[in-house]
């Protein structure tokens, strides 16, 4: 049975590099055996990937992409179509679940200098991601075609509109109609299933390209390529397979209970997943008393609220809101320290770092806030500008701290790493 | 990475169990996507019993009725059309109506109805599902043709039972729907006799 199977096994690589891809990626992928907690985000990445995609596609097998059947479909889905419910909040709850996953996979590499050479083209093939999946988000949730799904759309495309001498124009362009109306929705579909999900399948597939040929970081920094053994094997490496292949399977399973306890038992994500607001139909004459965009771009929309209009225009907040997602492409060449990893770096990196996560988490929290509230006796607006300072801040001082702090030195071989 | 000290059984104890488990994880995360499948209590509604006044039917007159999409037929068949059916018997295929999938066990005789008068059909042939065209005239198909229904997509003949013919396309008796009588007058498609 054995020698039928390799005899099989023979035969297709002759043919094709099948034993060779598992080794090179699997087998024979020497990752550093100290992956920490943080380590596990990638791969749930994909897999949220999977149930997005699967999902996806289950619920275009029922919904209709029109005006007029739009919501109906959803209500189908949700009420008429066996599982419908289930298939329709494991992909709304997925939505949320692949931004933590994210937000916190990119945050693992902020931590431990992931970014830095040589694995810049890895960071910027995942900023690229990243892009790809907040417009795939901005064109999936118009698809309900609830009132949140039509201001909120209305809103970020006429942000578009303050781009000065064409953005009348462009936002037109983008319609396809004097105004949000069927022909976007159906285009906006077309995007969503198909064109975005292909640019994110291949970038994901470029981004792990690129991170096997240099080999994976770790949380001390450390190229373990630069200590082989006389096999040429680096001596702080692990085969991927078996020794990760079953310890993301633990992540896995944990991952999916608390997945599976959002959607059993708090689909809406009290009221943050799905927004009270879409439970009714697109009203193009009635807008929600709250118009705020899904939590996970709060951030950047608390950043846009916060920039006052200038010569009678609000393009100033669309830059300063594009600058601050566009900063993060160039964090290779801003980090001038001679160590990756936080563990070894001096404390300004690690206060500049806590003030980053602290801004961003709270310029989340104001996006929600309507913009002429308070917050501990503070103006949100004024709260929210200085925030988005110290969030820009991070960045740009950061050629400084890196360059002129005290850092630990670096051991040679890794610490930690049960395995 | 040596394999001195490994406990082989432990490992293959191991391997498998968690296996097992996936597999199961799997049979119970596929469930909802094949069941999604099936058809929606939209479509289930869409597909429920018709109710068909029948006072109105004169003899020898067949009327269509819609159900599940496809036409259903009631001919008010007429004594002679009755006893024809005795005499075009060696013509057919399936004269008794062995081959049950084709009617309820209600329609399994002679007349394959309830009422011997009144005639309830699926239209559709059972070749490749052409919908055959009502030929009641005597001789008009062929000399002796007794009545019935003739397929023009392919040339297949049946029975003022809707029984085929020997020798055509089509391999089947023509479909019984599931009916009953809630009166005299009131036929319902789509609920067997006993539940009626």
């Amino acid at each position: 049975m054995s020698k039928f199977f390799s005899n099989i096994m023979g035969w297709v690589d002759a043919r094709f590099p099948a034993t060779e891809t598992f080794e090179y990626h699997m087998s024979k992928y020497y990752a550093p055996k100290n992956f920490n907690f943080w380590y596990f985000f990638g791969v749930l990445s994909m897999v949220v990937l999977v149930n997005q995609l699967v999902t996806g596609i289950w619920l275009t097998m029922s919904y209709n992409p029109s005006g007029e059947g739009a919501f109906d479909s959803v209500e189908y889905i949700m009420r008429d179509v066996d599982y419908g419910w289930l298939l329709r909040y494991l992909h709304s709850t997925g939505a949320s679940a692949f931004f933590v996953v994210v937000y916190l996979h990119m945050f693992r590499g902020l931590l431990y200098g992931s970014y830095k050479k040589p694995r810049e083209l890895i960071w910027l093939f995942g900023m690229g991601i990243y892009l790809c999946l907040m417009a795939e988000g901005f064109f999936g949730y118009l698809l309900p075609w609830g009132n949140m799904s039509y201001w909120g759309a209305q809103v970020i495309l006429n942000l578009a509109g303050a781009i000065p001498f064409v953005g009348g124009e462009l936002v037109q362009w983008v319609r396809g109609d004097f105004l949000i109306s069927g022909a976007t929705l159906n285009r906006f579909f077309a995007l969503h299933v198909v064109a975005i999900p292909l640019v994110l399948v291949a970038l994901v597939f470029l981004h792990l390209v690129a991170l096997h040929h240099v080999g994976s970081n770790n949380p001390d920094g450390i190229e373990i390529k630069k200590n082989k053994g006389p096999d040429g094997v680096p001596l702080d490496g692990i085969p991927f397979h078996p020794y990760y292949t079953v310890h993301d399977l633990v992540g896995i399973v944990v991952f999916l209970a608390v997945f599976s306890t959002v959607i059993f038992f708090f689909p809406d994500g009290g009221g943050y997943f799905l927004e009270q607001p879409n439970f009714e139909p697109a009203n193009p004459l009635k807008t929600p008393a709250h118009i705020a965009p899904v939590w996970y771009y709060t951030p950047f929309y608390a950043m846009l609220r916060a920039v006052p209009s200038m010569f009678g225009s609000a393009f100033p907040g669309v830059i300063v809101m594009g600058a601050a997602i566009a900063i993060l492409f160039v964090l290779p060449w801003l980090d001038r320290s001679p160590v990756k990893s936080i563990r070894y770096k001096g404390w300004m990196s690690k206060v500049w770092l806590a003030i980053l996560v602290v801004s961003f988490v709270v310029l989340g929290y104001l996006g929600v806030q309507p913009s002429n509230g308070t917050t501990l006796g503070i103006g949100n607006t004024l709260l929210a500008q200085m925030l988005t300072a110290l969030y820009f801040a991070y960045f740009i001082l950061m050629p400084f701290y890196t360059s002129i702090e005290k850092c630990k030195p670096v051991p040679d071989r890794v610490t930690g790493g049960s395995h | 990475m040596s394999t001195d000290g490994v406990n082989a059984g432990r490992r293959s104890l191991l391997i498998g169990a968690t296996a097992a488990v996936g597999a199961v994880g799997v049979a119970y995360v596929a469930v909802p996507f094949v069941k999604s499948w099936n058809p929606s209590a939209r479509a289930k509604a869409a597909g429920a019993p018709v109710t068909a006044d029948i006072s109105q039917l004169e003899p020898g007159q067949k009327i269509t009725i819609e159900w599940r999409g496809k036409p259903v037929w009631v001919v008010r068949r007429t004594p002679d059309m009755l006893a024809g059916l005795k005499r075009i018997e060696p013509s057919l295929l399936d004269p008794a109506s062995e081959n049950e999938a084709q009617q309820p066990a209600y329609a399994k005789n002679e007349f394959r109805a309830i009422k011997a008068e009144y005639l309830v059909l699926t239209g559709i042939c059972t070749h490749l599902g052409c919908s055959p065209l009502f030929e009641p005239e005597k001789a008009k198909i062929e000399t002796s043709w007794e009545g019935g229904f003739f397929c023009p997509c392919h040339g297949s003949k049946f029975d003022l039972a809707g029984r085929v013919y020997k020798g055509v396309p089509a391999p089947k008796n023509l479909e019984v729907p599931p009916h009953s009588y809630t009166s005299d007058k009131v036929l319902v498609i789509g609920v067997d006799k006993e539940h009626a």
